[in-house]
């Protein structure tokens, strides 16, 4: 099943109504996030992690800045590496700029969704909401599915 | 230090083929040696380590000879690669199935600090029912990673935590405890089991 959230007009009709100008938004309206998940976690000391794709739909390009969701305090796209003696690391991957028509694909092993200092174990069977900020002042939310800790994809 | 020795008495006595040994020696074995990455891991026979699997038991590479063998290493607070690596392995597992009954499956952490027995115990606990879990004092964690001249080294993050950067390549042995082949990260599923049941026969051919 492919899952997808679509930019709504919501956050430009609360800015209007909160009295202040809405961003021009370039791009991020036409974001689509499809497949996400994550594997559950033991218990709150572990951090977690969660892939999708992000798909841009649009005419310009757009850029992914920061993440947010009430499951972690420290949620950061980072990438994991390996190098040519096969040493994995990882580290934050900054912005990353999605060119129109192109998608980007979180996946194990390369970029993730780390969530650091979880508010709270990720159970199997749950969902959680993920908020995806981009350089337009634009949100895109998706509720991640929560997997078995030995998930390998979307489907399980 | 005797093929020092040799090598050096080389570049003194013969011109430029000399300066080429004395320019090998000096990358391969010399000052100008990479870390003891890369290179091949001993046989299981020739590694001295003591480590406690996630039942409790005392074990040690000379456990491992006997039946063919897969080790890795990791730790259980990894987020992306670990996990990725434990449920490929158990992908690889199920699919070979009887044949890999046989099979001796070990991870060894790099993070003896936080992944006591117990967190090695509920962790594999989560992936195929073959695979031990392994840990122990740093030192002996460490006198492991270098017998398989694989690497591991402390990272800290922001927010005062810390990460792992480690080799994921898996290694495998024959029933003698050779190293066979090894698998990396991002190898493809394809690739990784026939590579597991060249490990599995390799001993039945050396035998003939
Ligand atoms: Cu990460």
């Amino acid at each position: 099943m492919v899952k997808k959230l679509r930019y709504t007009n919501a956050l430009a009709v609360l800015l209007t109504v909160a009295g202040l100008s809405a961003p021009a938004l370039a791009g991020s309206e036409d974001v689509v996030v499809e497949n996400a998940w994550s594997r559950a976690s033991i218990g709150v000391n572990r951090p977690g992690a969660a892939y999708m794709t992000v798909r841009n739909t649009g005419e310009d390009a757009v850029t992914l800045t920061g993440l947010a969701t009430p499951l972690a305090m420290m949620p950061e796209i980072h990438e994991s590496k390996t190098n040519s003696v096969g040493v994995s690391s990882m580290a934050p991957a900054g912005e990353i700029t999605i060119e129109p028509g192109q998608s980007v694909a979180l996946e194990p092993g390369g970029l993730h969704a780390m969530l650091m200092k979880l508010q709270e174990p990720m159970t199997e069977g749950e969902n959680f909401p993920l908020t995806l900020t981009f350089s337009d002042g634009g949100k895109v939310t998706v509720e991640v599915p929560i997997l078995g800790i030995a998930a390998r994809g979307p489907e399980g | 230090m005797q093929r020092r020795q040799l090598l050096l008495y080389g570049a003194a006595g013969a011109g430029v083929l000399g300066l080429t040994l004395f320019v090998g020696w000096w990358r391969v074995d010399g000052p100008g040696a990479p870390e003891p990455k890369g290179q091949r891991p001993l046989p299981l026979s020739a590694m001295e380590f003591r480590l406690t699997d996630h039942e409790e038991n005392e074990v040690g590479p000379g456990n491992l000879i006997g039946r063919p063998t897969m080790v890795f290493f990791g730790f259980t607070y990894c987020p992306d690669v670990c996990p990725t690596t434990l449920s490929d392995i158990s992908g690889w597992l199920e699919e070979l199935g009887d044949e890999a009954s046989e099979m001796n499956v070990v991870f060894i952490t790099v993070d003896p600090e936080r992944d006591t027995v117990e967190a090695m115990a509920e962790y594999v606990g989560y992936f195929h029912p073959a695979i031990r879990g392994w840990t122990g004092p740093e030192d002996q964690i460490s006198r492991a990673v270098e017998a398989f001249r694989a690497s591991y080294e402390r990272v800290p993050t922001e927010g005062g935590d810390y990460t792992m950067n480690h080799t994921a390549s898996v290694f495998l042995f024959d029933a003698k405890g050779e190293l066979v082949t090894m698998i990396d990260y991002h190898e493809p599923r394809e690739f990784a089991v026939p590579k597991i049941r060249r490990a599995l026969t390799e001993d039945v051919e050396g035998a003939t």
